[in-house]
């Protein structure tokens, strides 16, 4: 146990922070008293999203513009908002992820590059960041929020699934590294959840709204869990799913 | 192309069911962007579906649900003014805002609601008498015209623009924010008087002689009495608690102790409700509730009763139910709604809840509903010969001189509304002005000529 719960005096960062399932994290983080530094697309809906954990639950909360595919500028990014959270700095989360057109990503380059960029590059240039802040101070806890999209390799979205995969390998050596140090990381694979990802597809079962997807991450941060499936009956299912050999799994229409 | 999805949706009576296409935007600008798409003929407002008939539906075009765009932008705790999203529900204003102090400064009779669906509907509550409507509480707010434009209106500023808004029914823009007060309570209870009276006309002179006492009041109707029982009711009249109100040692003063939910898990045939077991409900309320003064209510037991109990409107059965409410100016009021209720009666037509409040003093909005006099409302199982039954009733509504609620209905007539609501004919004016391709539109729109007909392709 980390004593998560445990927010006074403390401040979590929140990469990608205006989506649904951010914003109900977020709400986790508020309740518990931490203090909000909230990581998404500069913009009106940044600012909103910070004003709403503000007055809902009387927390401080700061909107901290950042482009995750302007690598460049990450590291200045990274070290301002530190310096802002004053040494407070216990939780950082990566909610970043783009979901695109599977077909239109394999006849457009630029489209697939962004995909992978948004979902993986992106994540190692802030956590890289994340980490070698955590690493000498022998304290804090990193979420990882990917998908169960990266357990095995599907003709319907493979691109946005091996970015998830390479997150989740990336994951597991920051684990390994970090453990040393008393840093805890966390892998989160959630399944279906109900956002715009979603929203107008056919053919899903077991949709979770975000105020669900949200509990299950803060509980397996909570608990200092390495890998958790959230809704946890995703574990079952992958299970399943790869259990199925590669020369029947080739031949499926997944 | 912003995603969407093929729905059957309904409003909260379950009646009309229709097939739409809904989009849920999940950032401010893509409200725009689906406006701007062209995939569809026309797009309308939703936000929780409370609305009873189809004033948030529209058969097979756009549905924009607003519900995740529901995030506070400002709350200044020593003026008790908010800003927030169209999404923001009741509910989460009641969380947010009274235990600092501040209460809806209007509320219908389910948290269930949002910030934009009270302004479009321009909703009232149990202290219209005394406050007037939702929208009269608003100071601001910030409306995406179907040209694709962010105008901001308010009484003081677009003061056409802001009235024909208020009550509008979604048909002039998409309410992206508001700005409006709150009011400032005590505690989070009621201090409420209950009063039987005999018959309607008695209901009706107790509000008169007792009202400005009280900041809500409101009677429940046994509609099923006839004859001199005629209008049999319970008057239930409320004030905020004072803190020197609640007994000393209140954990909370500013928010009660948490109840339970249940629910009804599954649609029932359609005769659960039928004339016997009404009657039989009603005459065992109107027994139990006994005259009483100075009882302390919460919040939620007074003005959200049927909140705790989920999918209540599956009570009616699988083929749902129309709400009718109906206003009468003070002089004809007694005529109209003696003969409504006869009518009522008399078709054995049973309804559970039946509720006669006194209005107010109308505000400036085009198509606001509440006007001086006094309204009825109340619950009708859908059955074969509802709509015909309904027809009569609405040609003695008009005669005299009374008017239905839009966002409760699903079955008044274009020309009946036209007679209704005077200012119609400047409400389509700038509707053609503001909107010449028609993009707004809804299912209550083409139904009461709100639209021009014609102006919409038909999907």
């Amino acid at each position: 146990m980390s004593g998560l719960r445990q927010g006074a005096g403390r401040s979590a960062l929140i990469f990608g922070a205006t989506s649904p399932v951010a914003r109900a994290l977020a709400r986790e983080f508020a309740r518990c008293g931490y203090e909000l530094f909230l990581a998404g697309r500069a913009g009106e809906d940044l600012e909103a999203v910070a004003s709403d954990l503000r007055i809902r639950h009387r927390v401080s909360a700061h909107a901290c513009p950042l482009d995750a595919l302007a690598f460049e500028t990450h590291a200045a990014f990274f070290e301002a908002v530190a310096a802002r959270t004053g040494e407070s700095l216990y939780v950082a989360v990566f909610c970043i992820g783009s979901m695109s057109d599977q077909k239109a990503a394999e006849r457009d380059w630029d489209a697939a590059r962004a995909m992978l960029d948004t979902n993986y590059t992106a994540a190692v240039s802030l956590l890289e960041r994340t980490a070698a802040y955590f690493e000498p101070r022998k304290r804090g806890v990193i979420g990882v929020v990917g998908s169960v999209a990266g357990d095995r390799g599907r003709q319907s979205n493979y691109l946005y699934g091996s970015a998830k995969a390479g997150l989740a390998a990336y994951a597991q050596g920051l684990r390994n590294r970090l453990w040393r140090s008393g840093v805890q990381v966390t892998t989160i694979k959630p399944g279906f959840l109900d956002t715009r990802m979603t929203w107008g597809k056919p053919g899903l079962f077991g949709v979770a709204t975000p105020e669900r997807a949200a509990e299950g991450i803060f509980a397996a941060l909570a608990a200092g869990r390495d890998v958790a499936y959230v809704p946890g009956f995703w574990r079952g299912i992958m299970l399943l799913i790869g259990a199925v050999p590669e020369r029947v799994f080739k031949r499926l229409k997944l | 192309m912003p995603p969407w999805v093929r729905r059957e949706l309904s409003g909260w009576a379950r009646y009309p069911v229709e097939a739409c296409h809904e989009f849920r935007p999940e950032r401010r600008g893509a409200v725009a962007e689906i406006l701007a798409s062209g995939g569809q003929s026309s797009y309308i407002a939703r936000g929780l579906g409370r609305s009873y008939g189809d004033c948030a539906l529209n058969r097979g075009a756009g549905v924009v649900n607003l519900t995740r765009l529901d995030r506070f932008l400002n709350f200044d705790e020593d003026t008790g003014e908010v800003r927030c999203e169209a999404g923001v529900s009741f509910e989460a204003l009641l969380q947010t805002c009274l235990p600092r102090g501040w209460f809806p400064p209007v509320t219908p009779g389910t948290k269930f609601v949002t910030v934009g669906g009270a302004i479009a509907n321009d909703i009232h509550g149990k202290n219209h008498h005394a406050d007037g409507t939702f929208g009269a509480a608003v100071n601001e707010m910030t409306l995406l015209t179907p040209n694709g434009e962010r105008v901001v209106c308010g009484p003081q500023r677009n003061a056409d623009l802001f009235w024909a808004t208020v009550g509008g029914a979604g048909l002039t823009g998409f309410i992206l924010d508001a700005r409006f007060r709150m009011l400032k309570v005590e505690t989070a209870y009621l201090k409420a008087d209950h009063l039987r009276v005999k018959g309607l006309a008695e209901a009706m002179r107790a509000m008169l002689d007792s009202d400005a006492g009280y900041r809500y009041s409101v009677a429940w109707i046994d509609g099923l009495a006839r004859g001199k029982s005629l209008g049999r009711s319970v008057l239930m009249r409320a004030n905020h608690a004072r803190l020197s109100d609640l007994p000393s040692g209140t954990p909370n003063p500013l928010w009660p102790p948490p109840r339970g939910r249940c629910g009804v898990p599954f649609k029932l045939p359609s005769l659960t409700l039928n004339r016997w077991s009404v009657r039989a409900f009603n005459t065992l309320y109107y027994a139990t509730h006994g005259d009483a003064a100075g009882k302390l209510v919460d919040f939620d037991a007074y003005f959200y009763p049927l909140d705790s109990i989920a999918h209540w409107y599956r009570l009616y059965g699988r083929r749902g139910f129309v709400q009718f409410q109906v206003s009468f100016p003070a002089a004809s009021a007694e005529a109209g709604l003696a003969e409504v209720l006869e009518k009522l009666s008399a078709s054995g037509r049973a309804s559970f809840l039946a509720v006669l409040k006194r209005f107010g003093a109308a505000n400036a909005g085009w198509l606001s509903f509440p006007s001086p006099g006094f309204t009825l409302a109340l619950d009708l199982p859908m059955r074969d010969g509802l709509p015909r039954l309904l027809g009569e009733l609405e040609s003695r509504v008009l005669a005299h001189g009374g008017r239905i609620y839009a966002a409760k209905d699903a079955l008044t007539t274009a020309d009946a509304f036209r007679a209704m609501y005077p200012e119609l004919g400047r409400f389509r004016a700038l509707r053609a002005e503001l909107d010449p391709r028609g993009l707004l539109s809804s299912s209550l729109a083409r139904r009461l000529g709100l639209a021009r007909a014609g102006a919409e392709a038909f999907a």
